[in-house]
């Protein structure tokens, strides 16, 4: 199977041929034509002018019972027993997707001791919380996790299941739609439920210079995980009431071949880059790792997290878990202030959601600039002082 | 010990820019390379057969081009490369590209370590690790910068979580996922290029590992992509002028004005 192009509306201007990564595109008689090379990866989709170029739609046979699987799904992260912000965000677009299909929002907790958590689960929006508790279940283990989760959805067939797009979630969840057997769409940007009943799934792709809307159409459950800070927190109702299922995983589920040997928190002054609202980051524009305490100074002023491009890993100045980009983590969060940043393509990948990005930098032509709201060309030396004033002047 | 690499071609980013005037995106020229991420995944089972011995065989599955990908690795000094090519491949999604480098690890004889990079950075996906370890019904950990084998088999990984890291240990045959931590990755050497631009490449299709052609590519996947779309690009950049302090001022009145949390 390849791209299909549209006779009438192709005009043979080539630009498929230029974007496609495996030259699968050729101008043949005044005419896009695609070999056998073609991966389907749409990217020529999305260049084409004319919209002349379309994806392949197969029409295969239902493989599953798919009306008997109901009700939407949050799979919970907790650490200790405190339950991670991504899932409260979670039950806030779980609740609209379930109020659209009329069903029951419901929050699984898997571990041990968590009663407190599924309480604030149902007051951020769980109608129900299945809670999955055995003292072999902590720490958190990828396999025995993967397991219970397995158990419970053959169980009670949700339609939908939605998880944090965390180092957990990540490592977990891919695991449970295999053994499920179902699709899983990863880092979803926008969930909806179409007319056709179906959970649309839009996530950036290449680095997020591409969209695509993705469906689950013959499986069930449809599986979907979502980054930290991308959905809305929805509002805390302390009087809000729900129903605590416990739900008891067999001895098989909850045994896993990794042992877990040791934990270790790594204390952080700052907030981390993927869970803060403010990100300021520092490229080789700040000089030297001591320059840094600038930037920490204004995050733990913003209540923000420290960024740092690839150039100050590789110098040492900053540890690696500070990454942005295509080879550190993306974050999206409301505010980015990167400072001395030159804003190479692969720093841009992993922060261009961002809700407001700021660009300080001395060099006018920086093409950190084509991607900002608000540019300032300036020493970052002098301009990030006479900011932190303003701010404390203003406080005072 | 036989370490199996799986790797992937990946079109590379650097060649897509915002063009300012128009804020459109540009895409020129876009040229394929080996996942970033996939080189840590190359040197940790490089490490892994120098320290403990056997070979390693790179993996992957894509057009037939992907054996360029393949030849870079053998450049480095990975002993076989199997490439999975077929038309019916394309269009995988993780279920079907790991279930379909799940069936050529079975075909590969005895594999006791199967390595991944984090994650590719065309879907950004991070799915077909774990998917291959269920595909294979392996223990699996993710996020591995240092690996180790301990007697009788066990293989012990510190790997770097949210909040830390943590120390794992399993039975091998394994599944891991490696960082950038692992190590930097080695050079080509000249000896290994003269090697890998004669080595013998087998290419494999979907009839080879026993899969019907409905198992596969986009019809063996269980997610469709029904629509393909450019991000709504940012218009609206405004220069801040002026002395610095008044730079600073016209900034925090305009973040300010957009209720940025904590300003
Ligand atoms: C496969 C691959 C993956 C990569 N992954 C990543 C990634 O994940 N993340 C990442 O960030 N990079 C990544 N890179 C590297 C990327 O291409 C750039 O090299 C890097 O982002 C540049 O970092 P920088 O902006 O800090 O440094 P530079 O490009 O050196 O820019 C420094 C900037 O600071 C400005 N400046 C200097 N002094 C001052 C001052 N006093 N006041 C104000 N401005 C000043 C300069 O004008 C300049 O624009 C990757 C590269 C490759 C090939
Ligand atoms: N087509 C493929 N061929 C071989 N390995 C792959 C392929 N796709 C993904 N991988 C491996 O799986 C990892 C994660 O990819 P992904 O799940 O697509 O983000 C990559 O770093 C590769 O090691």
């Amino acid at each position: 199977m390849k791209a299909i192009i549209d006779k009438e509306k192709c005009v043979a201007c080539g630009e498929c041929v230029e974007v496609c990564p495996v030259e699968a595109i050729e101008i043949v008689d005044e005419m896009a034509q695609v070999d056998d090379n073609c991966t389907l990866c749409g990217l020529c989709v999305d260049a084409c002018a004319y919209e002349a170029i379309g994806l392949p739609q197969v029409q295969t046979a239902e493989t599953d019972d798919l009306e008997s699987y109901k009700g939407v799904w949050v799979v919970a992260e907790h650490h200790n027993g405190a339950v991670h912000s991504v899932s409260f965000e979670l039950l806030g677009v779980g609740r609209k997707l379930a109020d659209k299909l009329k069903v029951e929002l419901v929050a699984v907790l898997i571990g041990d001791q968590l009663q407190e958590g599924a309480k604030k689960l149902i007051g951020y929006g769980a109608d129900r919380v299945y809670l999955a508790q055995h003292p072999a279940l902590v720490p958190f283990n990828d396999e025995s996790h993967a397991n219970v989760l397995t158990e419970l959805v053959k169980k009670k067939k949700p339609e939908i299941i939605l998880a944090g797009a965390t180092a957990m979630g990540r490592s977990f969840i891919p695991r449970v739609a295999v053994a499920v057997e179902t699709g899983l769409t990863a880092d979803c940007t926008g969930l909806d439920i179409g007319d056709d009943g179906l959970l649309y799934q839009t996530r950036p792709a290449f680095g997020g210079n591409v969209m695509a809307t993705i469906l689950c159409p013959r499986r069930r459950p449809q599986m979907a995980t979502v980054r930290p800070m991308v959905m809305k927190k929805p509002d805390f109702d302390s009087e809000r009431q729900g129903a605590v299922e416990n739900f008891a995983p067999s001895q098989k589920a909850i045994t896993s071949r990794v042992k877990v040997l040791e934990t270790f928190t790594q204390e952080q002054e700052t907030m981390r880059i993927t869970e803060a609202d403010i990100v300021v980051t520092g490229g080789r524009g700040l000089q030297k790792a001591e320059n840094f305490k600038i930037l920490e100074e204004i995050a733990l002023l913003l209540d923000g997290a420290v960024g740092a491009t690839r150039s100050v890993v590789d110098e040492g100045w900053m540890p690696h878990s500070h990454q942005v980009g295509q080879t550190g983590k993306t974050v999206s969060p409301k505010l980015y202030i990167a400072c001395g940043v030159s804003g190479a393509i692969q720093h841009v990948v992993g922060m261009q959601g961002s809700e407001i990005i700021v660009a300080v930098n001395k060099d006018p032509s920086a093409p950190i600039f084509d991607v900002v709201n608000y540019g300032v060309v300036a020493d970052l030396f002098e301009f990030l002082p006479a900011l932190v004033k303003k701010i404390k002047e203003q406080r005072s | 010990m036989h370490v199996v690499v799986c790797i992937k071609q990946v079109p590379d980013a650097k060649n897509v820019r915002i063009d300012p005037e128009t804020c459109t995106l540009v895409r020129q020229g876009v040229e394929s390379i080996v996942n970033p991420h996939d080189w840590y995944a190359v040197e940790a089972a490089l490490r892994f057969r120098d320290e403990y011995g056997g070979k390693v065989t790179a993996l992957t599955m894509g057009p037939p081009q992907a054996e360029e990908a393949l030849r870079e690795t053998l450049a480095l000094g990975v002993d076989e490369a199997v490439l999975l090519s077929d038309r019916a491949f394309a269009g995988a999604d993780t279920w079907a590209t790991s279930l379909t480098l799940a069936r050529a690890i079975e075909k590969l004889g005895p594999v006791d370590l199967i390595i991944c990079g984090k994650q590719a950075i065309d879907g950004d996906t991070a799915q077909v690790g774990p998917g291959l370890a269920a595909h294979l019904d392996r223990p699996y950990t993710t996020y591995a910068r240092r690996l180790e084998l301990l007697n009788e088999g066990q293989l012990r990984a510190e790997r770097v979580t949210d909040l830390g890291y943590e120390v794992v240990q399993m039975e091998l045959p394994a599944v891991v996922t490696v960082v950038r931590e692992i190590g930097d990755p080695r050079m080509p050497g000249l000896k290994h290029k003269m090697k890998a631009k004669k080595k013998e490449i087998p290419v494999l299709g979907a009839a080879e590992l026993d899969l019907n052609p409905e198992e596969v590519g986009l019809q063996g996947s269980y997610t469709q992509v029904v629509k393909v779309f450019s991000p709504p690009p940012r218009c609206d950049r405004e220069m801040i002028n002026g002395e610095v302090e008044e730079q600073a001022e016209k900034l925090l009145k305009l973040l300010q004005e957009a209720k940025v949390p904590g300003l």
